[in-house]
């Protein structure tokens, strides 16, 4: 089953075509990956297919309903959720709190209840709590959950938005460069979590510099160049496609080749 | 249509004084991304500070030039001592330090001066001009042509020299032009001095006209604001262009509605705009990036 | 589950203890009125600061939904004959709906825009009273009947103490309730990055606007309480300056901190009362103070001091 399809998209910012006629399928359950230079529009393609952006062109199914235009909470509430390259943190919450946030969409107080803590907002918190510790400790951050979300290091808080993401409990994951920035030890750790999640059959679909991570754990890659795509198959066939080697080679210098494919 | 004539011209006096105040909020917000509520003050200051020293018996050009010179001090110190001591602060933290600073400013005009409304003497006479049935003041055509003077100088300045350059820098990008060697602290202190400046001969122009006191720096500031928000904060152009439009909206209001009312039409017809335009009409629509 | 909630509501407990102990120790009724001007001050600053200080949006004409309240109260019965306590209720629910309306079209705007709308929104407000002077009594204001509750009337600063002080902390603790609940972490989360928010599923417009409501409500029962007690109202009570005002005692008090908001209605309060003596140097005072708080404590008295203490203990 497709739980994901793209027709077409397109979008430009005053003349930068920013996604140019793209078209997209992933399968659910797998771990589909968009690669490409800076600037290829990779995180541009996040931001339409959340709902952030409004495409010019194109249509977004997802599972199996067209929602082009709906709006980012619309689209959440279906099951899609995301975390950023840029991090968007909510930095005066602690770390717990972030993520019980995540679980949002599923708790069920109205604000007359809130008010006056009704029972039910307490049992929804206690809930709330217990899901979103959980949701930590998939991601190894469990013991940090009453630290200030401000005091965890870059590394840490790409994984904190990861939990918080998965408190929403989705059926689509959107991870925009979740290893930039980390340590070996902690790619790793990102490696194991997107392993676990595809185990609970989360589909998920990964933006990534680092190409080791990204041939390790694809089903399927996506080559995006200046906005267009430029290749997609497995890893081994995006890795043997003369034209990607030298969008890489040719564009961004032989650094990031080497990173890619040495 | 003698009528008509009638509300054009008052409008556009009074919108040529709200460009100024909204030009003085749009370069202090260029340079800092401040929002300085005390520029209402810098006006009252002009007008009152011109009253007291031509009572004192120095002849009104001189008077008038003091009062400039007093009020641009006041905006510089302003910075020396409020803005530039609280640098990174948030900006509903700097909105009250203004806010603090427009009372403060307030209180000691009320010292200094006194509670009365006062007036000066137009400086072409008294006599209104016959034109089209409508009777137009003298007072109205000098505040048009110093309006129009100083917006046009403040645009030779950007454009035409070097400082207006760094200014222009600043505004664009403060990091950017801190490494190209700007000074950039230099550049928000110039931008208080002249937003000072402006405001004081807003003051002088208007106080024949309006009368002056030592409160009458609030509303103009609200007018002002909202004048430079309406054609989208940031714009030079933007800030003309509002402050006259209010003006004019303000003259019809009062003529066809209720001169009661004038404010509130002015402030509804600002409400409209920017729910349906909400970057104002100059502002750029802007894409938030993640 | 109890030690929770008992953390949670303290700072509820500790005030309300004060309130009740502090009488005590008033030399004179004059201070029951200080005390009483504090709470019904604390109690709209509690909910611009659930907008202001938890869901990040700033209003600049807050006293607008104060005006609502107060002349509900005055407006109700004079001309209609409707009891004031009725007119309480029904002017809250009248600036829940005018917020409910205006709301969303206005909370789309972002930062100084949003400013300039709240702004214009208060100024149309004050400028209406100003001018129905039939039903409004014009720039000289009306007189408020006073509250009469099954028979017995409100007067006496004394009686206002206790009715003001409990009010604020009932609405002390529901604020206190609603940030420690899923629709408080909405705001919250709001105030930090929308996008995120939004990406999270949150309806942000709808969390907005509901907290506007909130608010305004807040405002106008503060607004009736202070006709109430004064016994007239002018629409300076909607005015600009009262906006700001209330703006000035949630920063000052600390932005997000619920018990700040009372710590700045006390400051603002006593304050000017304390200045009076100083004639005609209280507004150069006043703004001195203004400007020497935030320049030093900007993120608010409570937030700053609880900072200095926790940095001491380590
Ligand atoms: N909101 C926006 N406004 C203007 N240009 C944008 C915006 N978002 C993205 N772009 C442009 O689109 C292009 C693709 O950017 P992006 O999607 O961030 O690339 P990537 O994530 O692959 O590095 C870039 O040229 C970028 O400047
Ligand atoms: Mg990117």
């Amino acid at each position: 089953m497709m739980i994901l399809e793209v027709e077409r998209l397109s979008v430009s910012f005053g003349g930068v075509r920013a996604v140019d006629d793209v078209n997209i399928s992933v399968e659910a359950g797998q771990v589909f990956s968009i690669i490409g230079p800076n600037g290829s529009g990779k995180t541009t393609l996040f931001n339409l297919l959340s709902g952030v952006y409004t495409p010019d062109h194109g249509v977004i199914r997802f599972a199996g309903e067209t929602v082009t235009d709906l709006e980012p909470d619309r689209l959440a509430r279906r099951g899609l959720s995301r975390t950023f390259q840029n991090l968007q943190i909510f930095s005066r919450m602690s770390v717990l709190e972030n993520v019980m946030v995540g679980h949002h969409r599923h708790e069920d107080t109205g604000i007359l209840a809130d008010l006056v803590h009704w029972p039910s907002v307490r049992r929804q918190n206690a809930a709330t709590r217990e899901l979103a510790l959980a949701a930590l400790a998939r991601v190894g951050l469990a013991d940090e959950a009453r630290l200030a979300s401000t005091s965890l290091s870059y590394g840490a808080l790409k994984r904190l938005e990861i939990a918080r993401a998965l408190a929403s409990d989705p059926k689509l994951l959107l991870l925009d460069e979740p290893a930039a920035g980390c340590n070996p030890i902690e790619t790793q750790e990102i490696d194991r979590v997107i392993r676990s999640l595809i185990k609970d059959g989360i589909t998920v679909m990964l933006v990534e510099h680092d190409m080791r991570l990204v041939m390790n754990i694809s089903d399927r890659v996506h080559v995006l160049a200046r906005g267009r795509t430029l290749a997609e198959g497995t890893p081994e066939e995006v890795r043997s496609n003369a034209a990607v080697v030298e969008a890489y080679l040719g564009d961004h210098g032989s650094k990031e080749a080497t990173r890619a494919f040495g | 249509m003698a009528e008509l004539l009638q509300f054009i011209s008052s409008g556009l006096t009074v919108g040529a004084i709200y460009a100024l105040v909204a030009l003085g909020f749009t370069l202090i917000y260029k340079a800092s991304d401040i929002i300085n509520f005390a520029q209402g003050e810098f006006v009252m200051l002009g007008g009152m500070t011109t009253v007291f020293v031509a009572m004192a018996g120095v002849p009104l050009p001189l008077a008038a030039l003091i009062a400039v010179v007093a009020t641009t001090a006041t905006g510089l110190a302003l910075h020396r001592f409020a803005i530039e001591p609280a640098r990174g602060a948030s900006p509903v933290v700097l909105i009250m330090i203004t806010i603090g600073a427009s009372i403060f400013l307030r209180g000691v005009a009320q010292i200094v001066f006194d509670r009365r409304f006062h007036s000066l003497p137009p400086l072409l006479g008294a006599d209104p001009i016959q034109l089209g049935g409508a009777a137009i003041l003298p007072q109205s055509l000098v505040v048009l042509a110093s309006a129009t003077a100083i917006v046009t100088l403040l645009w030779l300045f950007v454009d035409r020299t070097l400082l207006g350059k760094a200014v222009i820098a600043t505004a664009a990008n403060r990091l950017a032009a801190r490494l190209i060697g700007v000074d950039t602290r230099r550049v928000v202190a110039l931008s208080f001095g002249i937003s000072a400046a402006i405001g004081a001969v807003a003051g002088i122009l208007i106080t024949p006209i309006a009368l002056t006191s030592y409160d009458a720096g609030t509303l103009l500031a609200l007018k002002g604001f909202a004048a430079a928000m309406l054609g989208g904060i940031g714009s030079a152009a933007g800030a003309v262009v509002g402050g006259v439009l209010i003006g004019l909206m303000e003259a019809f209001a009062a003529g066809y509605v209720s001169s009661n009312y004038k404010d509130a039409v002015a402030f509804l017809i600002i409400l409209v705009v920017l729910i349906s335009i909400p970057q104002g009409l100059f502002g750029r629509a802007k894409v938030e990036r993640v | 589950m109890v030690s929770l909630v008992q953390t949670r509501l303290m700072p509820a407990i500790v005030i309300a203890a004060l309130i009740v102990v502090l009488p005590a120790f008033f030399p004179s009724a004059y201070y029951y009125r200080i005390g009483v001007l504090v709470f019904i001050f604390a109690l709209a600053v509690v909910g611009l600061n659930l907008l202001m200080g938890f869901a990040g949006q700033v209003s600049l004409g807050h006293a607008g939904f104060l005006g609502i309240g107060a002349y509900s109260v005055a407006i109700g019965p004079v001309h209609f004959g409707v009891p004031s306590w009725l007119c309480l209720f029904g002017g809250a629910a009248l600036s829940g709906v005018v917020a409910f309306i205006v709301g969303r079209p206005i909370l789309k705007l972002k930062g100084h825009y949003l400013a300039v709308a709240t702004l214009g929104l208060g100024l149309l407000l004050a400028i209406v009273l100003t001018n129905e002077a039939r039903w409004t009594g014009g720039p000289d204001g009306m007189s408020v009947p006073r509250l009469v509750l099954f028979g017995w009337s409100a007067r006496g600063a004394t009686t206002w103490y206790w009715i003001a002080g409990a009010t604020f902390i009932v609405a002390f603790v529901l604020a206190l309730n609603l940030m420690d609940s899923p629709t408080g972490r909405a705001l919250r989360a709001i105030h930090d990055s929308e996008i995120a928010a939004r990406v999270l599923g949150i309806d942000v417009a709808r969390k907005k606007v509901a907290i506007f409501v909130i608010s305004a409500m807040y405002a106008s029962v503060a607004g009736s309480f202070l006709a109430l007690f004064n016994g007239y109202v002018t629409p300076d009570a909607a005015g600009f300056l009262r906006s700001i005002e209330l703006v000035a005692m949630v920063v000052l008090g600390g932005m997000g901190s619920i018990v700040g908001s009372l710590v700045g209605a006390v400051v603002l309060v006593v304050l000017p009362q304390a200045l009076t003596v100083f004639h005609d140097y209280e507004q150069v005072l006043l703004g001195l103070i203004v400007m020497v708080f935030m320049i030093f404590l900007r993120r608010g008295i409570v937030p700053s001091l609880a900072a200095a203490f926790a940095g001491r203990r380590k």
